[in-house]
């Protein structure tokens, strides 16, 4: 499907009285020519894709790095002793979000949502709303279609590579769309539902990605946990009624001029930023420090 | 780009680029080997180079020659299963100049035959092969492709479209490269619908066409 922005997203949903997840199955639908149970049918699969990674996650594996693993593990005893600062659906949403994260980065199964990288994000948001307001899966697969459907109209307007527009394209993307999904999840208005993504994205615009050596797991891990926490705080703000100056399509834009703007070593190099702090540096060199590799030498 | 590649696709981590991507870049090399590979070196450029190891890279593209899928969860062992199936493997740096930083080169060997494919990594999991057996390409695994080695004379285009054509199947994309003129050179055929194995035996069988393999997409 093509899709240009938000706006005309919105303005196709209200005439159809859909909500916009609703409205991009069915666009999706048309535009394959296939029936919408198929698209369904696709995206039940990557749901629960979403879970086992979660499930996964839990195992407290070690990624392939070294870097991180057990992390999810440490902190969902932490939530379960009540002793947590987050409660509720923001608690299960940091959970969630770090397990799949640890998961991709230990070679596990799943869904890259829009990337690899921001995979824990989407996530986070959407099952743990899922689970504590009790949503039905069909409701939650149409919302990966809204999630989705804003991905679209990043990806054309702006950039979801790293490389390209830094961390705030993967993680903030990711942030934007749960938070759209996750609104009208819960009952929001297509219009609450951009307001909801346009402050979920203004929080994470300028964020650069500074991977320490390279790898999906300094400080990509937890911050797909700050990705998910945003979007649920602006869920919220925008469920109040609390609306973004500006709107969803300009907040898009601005982060692809951003990611222009942003300088070479800190979008994916391991040039800048954390990477090339004296601790970032040391864990690359430690990990790197290796020789070639033939059979039965390094496995 | 595409809604279901934006929620998608479903994947070893950690890297669309470095893993996903990588196992891709086997899976062309196993095809146009055509065979079970027995011996492959392999060498990385760029970020691959430097990288490959905390991603899974080396992985990913021995899981790729072995004919696993992105999704496969065989990647995290594939090192171990190929010492099983009796790949013998060497992973090398190289510096290629003007090269994608994610770049393989990789020497295959089956035990009839021997194939050398480039590729790179370009984002998102998307790959492009940019040289096979010397014969520089432009594929990128994303519609049913069929390569055809032919002699370099007058007719072979032709022969080979109008079967395409007599079948049904309509050409996206095709290229044609060759080393030198006269000798042998290389047809590239990137094609809407699925090639048969029927329209595939007839356009081996044609006077001039010297062999000849299916890349599905990927």
């Amino acid at each position: 499907m093509y899709l240009e922005s938000i706006e005309q997203l919105i303005k196709i949903a209200k005439e159809n009285g859909q909500t916009l997840g609703r409205m991009a199955l069915i666009l999706e639908a048309k535009d394959r020519e296939v029936p919408e149970e198929q698209l369904l049918n696709i995206m039940r699969e990557r749901l629960q894709v979403m879970q086992s990674a979660v499930t996964e996650g839990l195992q407290g594996n070690r990624s392939v790095g070294g870097l991180v693993g057990g992390q999810a593990l440490k902190y969902q005893a932490w939530f379960n002793s009540g002793k947590s600062l987050a409660s509720g659906v923001f608690g299960k949403a940091i959970t969630y979000a770090l397990a799949v994260s640890e998961a991709n980065a230990s070679m596990g199964l799943i869904v890259a949502a829009p990337t690899a990288g921001s995979a824990g994000v989407i996530p986070g948001v959407l099952l743990s709303i899922m689970e504590e307001y009790e949503i039905p899966e069909e409701k939650v697969i149409e919302g990966l279609y809204a999630a989705g459907a804003v991905g679209l109209v990043i990806a054309y307007k702006a950039s979801l590579s790293g490389a390209q527009g830094g961390c705030q394209a993967e993680c903030g993307s990711a942030a934007a769309m749960a938070a759209v999904a996750a609104t009208e999840l819960l009952g929001g208005s297509p219009e609450q539902a951009a307001h909801a993504g346009a402050i979920a994205l203004k929080g994470m615009l300028g964020l650069v990605c500074d991977p320490v050596a390279g790898l999906v797991e300094v400080p990509c891990v937890k911050r797909n946990v700050s990705a998910a926490v945003q979007a649920l705080a602006a869920v919220d703000l925008a469920l109040a009624g609390i609306t973004s100056a500006i709107p969803l399509d300009e907040v898009i834009g601005a982060m692809g001029e951003i990611g222009r703007e942003l300088p070479l070593s800190l979008k994916e190099t391991a040039q800048g930023g954390l990477a090339a702090t004296p601790t970032g540096k040391a864990l690359a060199q430690k990990i790197f420090g290796g020789k070639e590799e033939k059979n039965g030498e390094n496995n | 780009m595409d809604l279901l590649d934006i929620i998608g696709p479903v994947m070893i981590g950690p890297s669309s680029s470095h893993t996903a991507g990588a196992v891709r870049l086997g899976r062309v090399g196993r095809l146009v080997l055509g065979e079970e590979p027995k011996k492959a070196k392999i060498f990385l450029h760029g970020s691959f180079k430097e990288t490959y190891r905390g991603h899974g890279t080396d992985r990913a593209i021995i899981a790729g020659l072995l004919g696993f899928d992105t999704s496969d969860p065989r990647i995290r062992e594939s090192l171990k299963i190929a010492k099983e199936l009796g790949l013998n493997y060497e992973f090398l740096p190289i510096d290629l100049p003007e090269a994608h930083p994610n770049t393989a080169y990789m020497e295959l060997w089956g035990d009839t035959s021997i194939a050398r494919v480039t590729g790179c990594s370009i984002g998102g999991g998307a790959v492009l092969i940019t040289d096979i057996n010397g014969y520089p390409v432009r594929i990128t695994a994303k519609y049913p492709t069929l390569i055809v080695p032919h002699n370099d004379q007058p007719g072979a285009v032709a022969k080979v479209t109008s079967v395409i054509a007599w079948h049904g199947i309509n050409i996206a994309q095709m290229s044609v490269a060759r080393q030198k003129k006269g000798a042998e050179a290389l047809m590239v055929i990137e094609t809407d619908q699925p090639i048969d194995e029927e329209t595939f035996k007839e356009i081996k069988r044609l006077p001039g066409i010297t062999g000849g393999f299916i890349i599905p997409p990927l």
